[in-house]
């Protein structure tokens, strides 16, 4: 399990990352926990990596007025300890922790996770949930921002072109307030989840999210179900529930659904006990 | 002795694995050393077409074709109905699973050589794949070895008359269990780097295995070459629990392109190639049927046993070991009068069946001990006084089963009591109640086995193996500085042995174990032993070690007593020295006069020096058997299949407790493992025989935060038939989890009238369950 021969480079500043990643077959890599494995049984075969956990902009975590801007070099692991003098959301906190173990948080970061888009993983559905905007810079150093609810397009794929660079997350500051809960089923501690629910509700911004993760695709938004629990602050039933997922994800098994209605109906519960 | 049997010292072997200094295979530094990769078979079952080389390298990649002079695993056995396979270390004509080696590459690196095994092309023509006993056993089938009538390796029978219990049982119970395929998945991988010693004359071979000795035969065997022409090095082993006792079609090629290239060559098993070409066990499927009276008394057993024993028999234990041992083992420690067992060793297309720590009990042990339980709900009583009133009773011991096995000493009954009374049973009914009251579902299962150890000459030549165990030999000699060497052909992969054979010299010799220098594994500097396997190490090792060093004691005693100015008999070996009376001569002066100074020693003295080989085997060749009740109470949340082990407790019994830490620690690692075999571990495949669990991402193994505080304890039942009353105990942990766990799982489940047969217990298993049960039932009231 070797990867195939690659140069390695490792960029100094943005541009310098931005033109090599203008070429084809260069690719992006960070933490080096998702593509690493990847390399390794070859199913990536760049001919030219390029690491950019070293660029200072994307190991920013800072507040421009009401926004929140997390660099997407940051590891699980800053989000976690929450040690750099700014408030993160309590629920990236949490997650942060459930994320794999240690030494893999201490190598992957918040911008790998979501490049790499395993509809499994932690952050797609958090990032969906808490309505995070990618910052996304291209060759030319042109910037744009594309919501994490539509960046995702399915299993491993994104709106990424391949000259471009997540730089930044960026989430609205009171969203570090917000009523939320996240529920996780997996089958060992640090395990990919087999279920993600998810919830964030913020009365004041009259903002309510409702998502299911680990569906085998993008996170799955249910607005209806959001606005109707915003509004009665009552808890959908399991039955609802039920219901709605099979609308919803038609070709998933009994045992899947029965999984992803556990960890929704839990992630609810969290917020609005019953 | 403070450092003798019985004593609780850390192991000797520690320090090297903490500090990082020991030497695997992977670690071995050499100059000029290339790896090897291998072109392995994509398909499950194909005809080869044709290989094309990469152009320019064809001094590089070898065939089947190429490698002239090596010939294929044939592993043989004496028993009549027995098909034999050729497992061709890189296939020939015809690929029988996914990860099959077919082409070998060599270049200065690892990623190298993987690169020119991509350049290669082998143009393969698919066959029909068989991925279960059924298809495999289907009327004209596709046959994996044309010249064979049909895939089975062997079947065998034991048959006492059931028909006069059928008329009459009060109770009968059917069941069909499954064992999912596993991989033993040892930290370390496979390994071996070979080279050719100019000097010596001879193929040195680095190979991680368990078993040197057996290797170096194989291994001659296979090349062509004179045992003298091989010497088989077993560095630092990185657990083995049974992948690593077996002749590998790697450590063949790799000594092929040694010999041939003239340059050092190894190859490193990655964990894909583990999870793939590895894959390669535990997979039974039961059909029973057991007969009980309305007390729950076992009036008799009757049982077809079908192993999926892949695609090639492995040398020297053959794809058939496991079914003897299936049939042999399924009345496990019960007093049965009645038992009649059909086993088929079933050829499929997957990786060739290898034994996995226990072997085949782990198998039989769940399904019996799921059967005590379902007998237990037939009759309304409790599992537990079914089990203790089946199990064999201390009164009855020695006793013979109804397959011929003879358990020395013990007292099974009361083994399950005080496992019982470790986790509080009486209260459980409570506990369960309380729980139940807040919507948590909690069970309870028990567990109870027996784990034949150290079985030798005539029950390996039973099960028709054309090697056989026999005498097991260790050479311990005093040295000129006045400690001791001890040389044991066995091996040490992580169970302690170097320390626990160092503390059976240690009582003898009355040295402290840090001056017993312990060498295993190496066949250039250990006597003959065939290994470490099927729980024999510390019985056999140890009682060889125990003999030859009583030899070596009396021998220093002669010493001493000469410069004592005494006659032997007066004298006593304590403390490190001879003593007679007050006045003593320290073994290091002894040696001294041996060794540097024999003009001190009388000219008629004894001439056959401070090195003693000695051979041992127990007195029986039955084997002594340890024994041990598990005892689980688990959560199983209903919403999501998850199974939460709350309490896990071994009563175990292993006769004398060489070394309490090392038994405990093998325990925990037995356990672990029969945890991972019960609820995680399962290589899947598709239709096609594509293993779809090829990364650890899949194949789920348990981690610290999945397993349980296990608590222990302990009785000492001595075997009369070995030295010091040593049994084997490494295996046992890991036969009887799977029994306790899904026992406890389906007591939570009762109320939901669902039930767990087939292992793993995963949750998408236990939730499929509580479907089923859930549908039964609206079906029924709709019915009705
Ligand atoms: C044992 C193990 C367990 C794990 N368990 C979990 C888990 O429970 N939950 C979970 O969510 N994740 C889990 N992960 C994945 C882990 O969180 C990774 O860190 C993450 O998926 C990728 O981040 P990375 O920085 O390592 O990215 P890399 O592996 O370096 O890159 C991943 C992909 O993203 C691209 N990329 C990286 N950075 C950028 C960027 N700034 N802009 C554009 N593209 C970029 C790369 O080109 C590559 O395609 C686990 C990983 C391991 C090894």
């Amino acid at each position: 399990m070797k990867p195939v021969p690659f140069s390695h480079n490792i960029a100094d500043t943005l541009q310098l990352a931005s033109k090599a990643l203008n070429t084809d077959g260069s690719k992006i890599i960070a933490g080096g926990q998702s593509i690493g494995p990847m390399l390794n049984l070859r199913l990536v075969r760049p001919t030219t990596l390029i690491g950019v956990t070293r660029l200072e902009e994307l190991q920013k975590i800072h507040i421009i007025g009401d926004t929140l801007s997390i660099g997407a070099a940051v590891t699980h692991a800053r989000i976690e300890d929450g040690i750099d003098g700014v408030d993160l959301p309590p629920m990236m906190r949490h997650v942060a922790r459930s994320i794999a173990y240690r030494a893999v948080r201490n190598k992957g970061t918040l911008g790998g996770s979501l490049a790499h888009a395993d509809p499994a993983a932690d952050w797609v559905t958090t990032m969906t949930a808490l309505d995070a905007q990618l910052v996304i810079r291209d060759a030319r150093g042109k910037s744009r921002r594309e919501p994490m609810a539509s960046f995702m397009r399915g299993a491993y794929r994104t709106g990424l072109q391949q000259d471009e660079c997540i730089t930044a997350v960026e989430m609205p500051v009171a969203m570090g307030q917000a009523l939320w809960g996240y529920d996780k089923i997996c089958r060992k501690v640090g395990e990919f989840a087999d279920a993600i629910g998810a919830i964030v509700i913020h009365p004041d911004l009259k903002y309510a999210r409702v998502v299911v993760g680990a569906t085998e695709d993008a996170p799955l938004l249910l607005p209806d179900m959001a606005r109707e629990i915003a509004r009665t602050a009552t808890a959908p039933s399991l039955g609802d529930i039920d219901s709605t997922l099979a609308t919803y994800l038609p070709g998933a098994s009994r045992v899947k659904r029965q999984l992803l209605k556990t960890a929704l109906s839990r992630a609810i519960a969290k917020v609005i006990p019953s | 002795m403070k450092t003798g049997i019985g004593a609780k010292v850390p192991r000797k072997e520690d320090a090297r694995h903490l500090n990082g200094t020991a030497q695997f295979v992977g670690d071995i530094k050499m100059s000029h050393l290339w790896e090897a990769a291998y072109v392995r078979s994509p398909l499950a079952h194909a005809k080869i077409k044709s290989i094309t080389k990469p152009e320019g390298f064809e001094d590089r990649v070898f065939s089947m074709a190429d490698m002239v002079g090596l010939g294929p695993i044939a592993a043989q056995s004496t028993l009549p109905t027995y098909n034999q396979s050729n497992h061709w270390p890189l296939a020939k004509d015809k690929v029988r699973f996914v990860g099959e080696c077919i082409v070998m590459c060599v270049a200065p690196t690892r990623a190298e050589a993987e690169d020119l095994a991509e350049a290669v092309i082998v143009d393969l023509e698919p066959l029909p794949v068989h991925v279960t006993v059924d298809t495999a056993l289907a009327p004209n089938a596709e046959k994996l070895h044309d010249e064979w009538e049909n895939n089975l390796f062997l079947t065998t029978q034991f048959d006492t008359d059931l028909t006069e219990i059928r008329k009459t049982a009060a109770v009968v119970v059917e069941r069909e269990y499954s064992t999912a395929r596993q991989c033993m998945a040892p930290m370390e991988g496979k390994g071996a780097l070979a080279y050719w010693d100019g000097k010596a004359d001879q193929l040195v071979i680095y190979t991680s295995t368990q078993v040197p000795h057996l290797i170096r035969t194989g291994l001659a065997e296979c090349m062509g070459l004179d045992q003298g022409e091989v010497r088989v090095i077993a560095p630092d082993v990185g657990g083995g629990f049974g992948y690593k006792c077996v002749l590998q079609p790697e450590e063949l090629t790799v000594g092929w392109a040694a010999k041939h290239l003239g340059r050092p060559i190894r190859w490193t098993e990655d964990r894909r190639e583990h999870l793939t070409a590895g894959a390669n066990t535990r997979e039974h499927k039961y059909k029973m049927t057991a007969y009980a009276d309305d007390t729950g008394r076992l009036l008799g057993v009757d049982a077809d046993i079908w192993v999926d024993v892949g695609a090639y028999s492995v040398w020297p234990f053959t794809a058939c070991l496991e079914a003897a041992q299936a049939g042999g083992n399924l009345p496990g420690p019960y007093d049965l009068g009645a038992y009649a067992c059909r086993t088929y060793s079933v050829a499929t297309n997957k990786p060739g069946f290898t034994p996995y720590r226990g072997v085949a009990r782990p198998g039989v042990c769940f399904a019996m001990e799921l059967t005590i339980d379902a007998i237990a709900r037939a009759v309304g009583r409790d599992p537990l006084d079914v089990r203790r009133l089946n199990l064999v009773p201390g009164s009855k011991m020695p006793y013979t089963n109804i397959t011929g096995k003879f358990y020395d000493t013990g007292d099974y009954p009361e083994a399950a009591r005080q496992a019982a009374e470790m986790i509080d049973a009486k209260s459980f009914a409570k506990r369960k109640a309380e729980a139940a009251s807040t919507g948590r579902h909690l069970g309870i299962g028990f567990s109870s086995f027996t784990e034949q150890s150290a079985h030798g000459t005539k029950v390996f030549a039973s099960w028709g193996l054309a090697l056989v165990p026999g005498y097991e030999q260790a050479m311990v000699k005093l040295a000129p500085t006045g400690s001791v060497e001890v040389k044991s052909g066995n091996q040490t992969t992580g169970q302690g042995l170097e320390t626990t054979i160092a503390q059976v010299a240690s009582d003898w010799l009355s040295l402290d174990i840090s001056s017993i220098k312990v060498t295993m594994g190496d066949t250039g500097m250990t006597p003959y032993s065939t290994g470490a396997y099927a729980s024999r190490g510390m019985v056999m090792a140890g009682g060889a070690v125990s003999k030859a060093s009583e030899e070596l004691a009396r021998r220093i005693r002669v010493l001493g007593a000469h410069l004592l100015q005494c006659k032997a008999e007066e004298t006593e070996l304590k403390d490190g020295a001879v003593f007679r009376g007050a006045a003593s001569v320290s073994l290091k002066q002894i040696a001294q006069a041996w060794y540097l100074r024999p003009d001190l020693l009388p000219d008629n003295i004894e001439t056959t020096g401070m090195e003693v080989t000695e051979g041992y085997k127990p007195t029986i060749d039955t084997g002594v058997f340890t024994y041990a009740t598990h005892a689980a109470v688990v959560e199983v949340d209903i919403e999501t299949g998850k199974v939460d082990i709350l309490d896990y407790v071994i009563f175990e019994d292993c006769g004398t407790r060489v070394n309490p830490l090392i038994l405990d620690g093998q325990s925990y690692g037995g356990a672990a493992q029969g945890i991972g075999t019960a609820l995680f571990e399962e290589v899947i495949y598709d239709s096609a025989g594509q293993p779809l669990t090829s990364t650890l991402a899949d194949y789920i193994l348990p981690g610290p935060a999945e397993l349980p505080s296990f608590r222990l304890g302990h009785s000492e039942s001595p075997s009369p038939y070995s030295r010091h009353g040593i049994k084997g105990v490494g295996e046992g942990a890991a036969i009887a989890p799977s029994g306790a766990l899904v026992n406890a799982i389906n007591d939570a489940l009762t109320p939901f009238g669902a039930e767990i047969n087939s292992i793993p217990a995963t949750p998408h298993r236990i939730l499929q369950a509580i479907f089923d049960a859930r549908d039964a039932r609206e079906m029924l009231e709709a019915a009705e």
